[in-house]
Formats: C-alpha cells, structure tokens, sequence
C-alpha cells in the first residue's frame, strides 16, 4: 500500500490553533500527531507576584469558553491553601454557576462544533440553511446556560462575581426564580438533544480507555471530590503531582500529561459519565438508557451523546439548587492570608482541571501549577488516531481526513487553554 | 462600504488570546443567524471550516501579536481585508499577555517551560495597530455583544460605530449605583477606565478593574492619590493598573510611575 500522509494543516471548530498530522506506512499508522501552534501566553510565569484574590480574574483569561472551571479550580485552591471552605447555599451557588458554563460549553460544542461532523457540514451556519429549527434548539439551549452565567456571574465570558471565599454578590430569590423557567424549557431542549444525537450515524469504535475523573460521594462531582480512574486509582486532588506527570514525548513538541503507574488516559464526559453514572439524576439516567448508552462508554464519538445526557444532568440539577435556594447571610467567608499551598481539581466541561499554588505570608503567589484538560488529552487523541485511522482506509481520501478531524473534535479540545505550558516549537522531518 | 449586489465577505483571524472575544458572535444567539445571513462568513476556524482565501471585505481580529510569525501573518490580513476591526484588549492593547513587556522574557520561559529553547515567541506582545492600519478598535476583555452587533451593522450600512467613550463612572451614575469608592472605599479603576460593560463591577459590589481600558484623557496621578488614601501600597497600585490592559498607555504609565 504505500506511504500516504493525512494533514490538516488548520484545525477548525476547535478553540484555539492546531494541526493534525498522521502518518500510514503499508496500512499501518506509523505516526499521529497533533501539533500545537498556538503562543505562548505565560500565565504560569506572570500569575507569580500576583495576589492570591486576583487569581479568578487572571485565569479565567486563559480560556474564553470555560473561563468558569478556571475560576472554580482557583478558588478552590486558593481556599485550600487558607484553611476556609465554602459551604451551604455558597457552594451550591458555584454548582450553579458551574452548570451554566456546562450547559453553554457543551451546546456549542454539540450543536455548532461536533454536528456539523456527523451531518457533512463545514459549519453550524451552513446545517441552519437546511436544519434551522435544530440549529436554533442548540442556541436555545446555548443561551440558557448562559443566562446562568450572566445572572450570576455578571457576564457570560469572564464573569466578574466569582471570589476567594465566595462571590462578591450573591442573587435574591427573586432574581434567581425567572431563570427556572428557562431552565425547564431548556431541559426539554436537552432532552430532545439527546434524543437527535442519538439517531447521528455512529462510526464504530471502541478503546480500551483508563478512565479519570472526579468523584465525590454525594453528588455527580463537578467542583469537589477524589481523582478515581476505572484501573483502581483512587486518590486525593492534593496528590496528584504524585501520580500525573507532564512529559516531552519525543515525536511531539507539546507537552503530554500522563500517569506515572500507566500511561496515557482520558478525562473529560465520558470518563466522568461511565465512573459516575449512578449519580446522574434519574431523569438523565433513564434518557441515557433510551439514547441506548450502557453505564459505561468508550465510543469517543459518542462523546455528542453523552455530552447531551450531561446537559440534562446539569438542568436537573441547576433547577434543583434554584428550588432549594435560600439567600446567605453573606456573599463570602473571609480568608487571612497565610504562607500555604493549596490544590484545587474541578471538572471542565472538557475534563480535569488542576491548579496548585504556592502563596508567602501576605498571599502574594510564589508559584502557580496549571494542568487543563487538553494537556491530558493529547496522549490519548493521538493514540485514538493511531488505534482507528487502520480501519478507515477504505474510505476515500477527504473522508478519511474528515474523519481523522472529527475524532479530535470528540475531544472538544481546547487549544488556547493547553497553550501556556506546551512547547510550540514546530518540526518537520 | 457594501454593495447591495453582493454580500460582504466576513473574516474572523485569531493571534494570541482566549478566544473569548470571536466567541461572543456565537454567543449573539438570538441575533446570530441574521448576522449570518446578511455577510458570507468566509473564514471563521472556531465555527466553520474554511480555507481563509481570498479578499475579506469585514476583518474582525482578535488576539495580540507574540510571534514572528503572527508578525507577518497580520501583514497578509491586512493586504487582503477592505475594513480592518480590532476586537478585544488583546487586539486593541496587546492582553494580559502584554505582560511580558515589563519582565524579562528568559525569566517567564524558564519559569513555564522545560526546554526554552524551543519556543518561538517575541519578547513582547503588542496590539493590532503597532503592527499594521486599523480601521476601528472595539475594547473590552472580553468585547460587549451589543457593541460587537453595533459595529458589524455600522458597517452594513456604511456608517461609523457609536460606541460611546466616557468613563465608567457615567454608567454607574446612569444605573443609579452607588460609588464603591465614595460608599464602601474599595479601590476602583471606574475613573480611568472607557465605557462599555454598563459599570457591571460596581453593579455587583466590587471595584472596575479596567476590563475595557483607559478612557481618553484619563486622570491617573489623581486617582493613585486617592487610592493610596484608601490605603493601597505602591505594589498593590502597580498590579492595579497591569492586568487585561496593561500595555494600553494612561494604564502604563501610570503602574510605570509606581515601578521601582
């Protein structure tokens, strides 16, 4: 058969910049790789010196689409490094704030980004000429989240109320009731989601994945819990220097994260929905089992169905903080300053999000630590290229690089927020 | 301007940023389809795939520019685009990225990369207009929807963008806030800062912290002052005026003269 060579030399309907290059030798994929041309932003380097209050302003910047998880991963590092924990109606009020940004995070990518793949569209714009009430369920459902966002958060890109020990405002009742109404109507919108993903034609494909993410006793983990992996990993968000690791993988210039026991691994739905699927609510259970998803699953293109579930999941579970709501007595808990470290893990949209910061006495940062879900990723794109692309070269060639572009898009990679600790340096052989 | 008989060609380019402000156009859900039926979006990567061909009549830029080889890319943009807007404080000011301008480059590598010698990046980031003509800047961190739709339909119809230009401390008046400053002595960049959030710090009890850069003609020595009444350190100002606009110049120089 030969050598032949897939490129994709711009990466669309993802966030950020990157290409895509695979190598086929005699029927075989010899080489997968995603390159990484994003620049350099340096947050890891500028974020030192700064106070540890200004940490959720700074690093929600790294990343447009989910300046929320950067926020919330924050937050709660900074808290564990000064000893406050955030309890009661606050913390239930940052879950809300967090399935906001779940709510508009996967919309977009469903509907505008990962559809257009399964249908043969460039783009969201181009499926309305001839799906316009889908594409405008998937706005619907868009703004839903983020009404969220911008009741609570201020704004929907880089909200303005989130803080160390809490929000600077905290809603009325009567402010946060009008969002229910959006929100049951959304929650239709969800589940007619479901319902449509499901019936998408699905390329087979099953990996064998080590599944990470969150979990937390009592509730499907979004913002708290332990790092649990369905290969017996089970530890504390505080140790996961000891167990992750970022590497240089030779025939790649970026950065890779991996597991020191293992190797590569996935985070993001899939890896939460299959290690915490008893925790869904029941609604979002059962549209799982309709959509024919068993408890687990590792299809990646699935990826859009499950997403979908989550979307049910994460209007349930906003409705229900709403109907619990109760205003607190204060919008913060207070935190003093102290010479501390702290980590913090929350669940992206995309996957795991871990910071960890090093503070001095005063609460100036010494050091900051940003591993975001894309950089755990990467391994585990490139090997779901190498490990399916054989079976697909049949197909004729712009398929097969179609292709090749939506098993990354599975992954809703999020470039720009991988970018400050990958190397860009781009070589050809 | 656009011609009735053709619609006009949109690109939407990305230089070093969080893709939060080309994001805000998909974020115009309700408006977002009409948009697209009145230009052809012809490049836009986060949203379609496209091939970035061709002559643009409505470039929208977002991102700074930290390569050389965004140095250059910017040059090709321009050449092929009638109308050049800039979206965003990276665009118009060079992002938090901008940074870097007052650090030494070598440091801030050593301190996130393993192997420095194999990024390519300048020592600097700097904004859409030191590299090539601008047409319009629209500020922000990220960019205001309603501003983003003004200036897309300003230019449908040939007209200049009204995005307005005094201070946020306008806006609070004009939503009935109370001042932070005066009220409750939290420090806040309202006085300096240009219009376009409608005050939505102060609305939330917090401080502006400059989201959408300096107004024209700011008073800057007069606000330090009062800030260090309220008990702000030189090295609390100094971060004060550098985060999302630092390299926007009131903002500049002034946590310039508060430097060691």
């Amino acid at each position: 058969m030969g050598r032949k060579t897939i490129k994709v030399d711009y990466l669309a309907r993802v966030e950020g910049e990157g290409a895509l290059n695979v190598t086929i030798r005699d029927g075989q994929v010899s080489k997968a790789e995603l390159r990484i041309f994003e620049p350099p932003r340096f947050f890891e380097a500028f974020l030192r010196g700064r106070d540890y209050a200004e940490a959720p302003d700074v690093t929600a910047r790294i990343c447009g689409i989910c300046p929320v998880a950067y926020q919330m991963s924050a937050v709660h590092a900074m808290e564990n490094a000064l000893g406050i924990e955030v309890e009661g109606q606050l913390r239930a009020l940052r879950r809300l704030l967090y399935c906001g940004e779940w709510i508009e995070s996967h919309a977009l990518h469903i509907y505008m980004l990962h559809a257009p793949d399964f249908l043969g569209y460039a783009g969201a714009v181009d499926m309305a000429r001839d799906y316009p009430d889908i594409v405008k369920r998937g706005l619907s459902l868009k703004k839903a989240g983020n009404a969220i966002m911008a009741l609570l958060g201020g704004r929907e890109i880089h909200p303005i109320n989130v803080r160390v020990g809490g929000f600077y405002r905290t809603p009325t009742r009567k402010e946060l009731e009008p969002l229910a109404e959006t929100l049951k109507q959304a929650r239709e919108n969800a589940l007619a989601t479901v319902r449509w993903t499901a019936g998408l034609e699905m390329p087979e494909a099953e990996r064998d994945y080590h599944l990470v993410a969150l979990h937390h006793p009592g509730e499907y983990a979004m913002n708290v819990g332990r790092i649990v992996s369905n290969r017996g990993l089970d530890i504390a968000v505080a140790d996961y220097n000891r167990h992750f690791v970022e590497s240089h993988v030779q025939r790649s210039t970026a950065l890779h994260s991996h597991l020191r026991e293992h190797d590569c691994y996935l985070v993001g739905p899939l890896a939460r929905y299959s290690l915490n699927h008893g925790q869904l609510s029941s609604l979002a259970r059962e549209t799982a089992k309709e959509a024919g998803l068993g408890v687990t699953c590792t299809n990646p293109f699935q990826s859009i169905v499950v997403r979908s579930v989550e979307v049910v999941y994460a209007c349930d579970e906003a409705l229900r903080i709403i109907d619990e709501y109760r205003e607190p007595e204060r919008p913060f808990e207070l935190a003093e300053p102290k010479a501390s470290e702290g980590f913090g893990c929350t669940e992206a949209p995309r996957g795991l999000l871990f910071h960890r910061y090093r503070l001095d006495a005063s609460g100036g940062i010494l050091e900051a630590q940003i591993v975001p879900p894309t950089a755990q990723n990467q391994p585990s794109i490139e090997a779901d290229l190498k490990d399916l692309v054989g079976g697909w070269l049949d197909l004729p060639a712009d398929t097969l690089r179609e292709r090749c572009e939506q098993t990354i898009r599975n992954y809703d990679p999020c470039i720009s927020c991988a970018t400050h600790f990958l190397k860009l340096d781009v070589r050809h052989e | 301007m656009a011609r009735s008989d053709h619609k006009p060609r949109l690109g939407v380019w990305k230089f070093a940023s969080c893709d939060g402000c080309q994001l805000t156009l998909l974020d115009c859900e309700d408006e977002l389809l009409q948009v697209a039926g009145a230009v052809d979006i012809a490049y836009f990567p986060e949203a379609a795939r496209g091939s970035g061909r061709g002559t643009y009549d409505l470039s929208l830029v977002e991102g700074s520019i930290t390569t050389l080889h965004d140095a250059e890319r910017i040059q090709d943009v321009r050449r092929r685009s009638r109308t050049l807007v800039t979206i965003g404080a990276c665009a118009t000011a060079g992002g938090i990225q901008a940074l870097r301008n007052f650090a030494d480059i070598d440091d801030f590598m050593a301190a996130v990369y393993a192997h420095p010698e194999y990024i390519e990046t300048l020592s600097t980031s700097t904004p859409i207009a030191d590299h090539v003509p601008v047409d319009f800047e629209l500020r922000g961190c990220p960019i205001s929807k309603q501003q983003l739709l003004e200036v897309v339909s300003a230019y449908l119809c040939g007209r200049r963008p009204v995005t307005p230009a005094h201070s946020v401390c306008l806006d609070c008046k004009l939503r009935g806030n109370v001042c932070v400053m005066v009220a409750h002595g939290t420090p806040c960049l309202g006085p300096m800062t240009h219009s376009g959030c409608n005050a939505l710090c102060p609305s939330y009890n917090r401080g502006c912290y400059g989201c959408y850069g300096p107004k024209e003609n700011p008073n800057a020595p007069a606000l330090s002052e009062r800030l260090d009444q309220l008990g702000m350190g030189r090295a609390e100002r100094l971060r004060f005026y550098r985060t999302f606009n630092a390299w926007a110049g009131p903002f500049r120089e002034e946590s310039e003269r508060h430097g060691p």
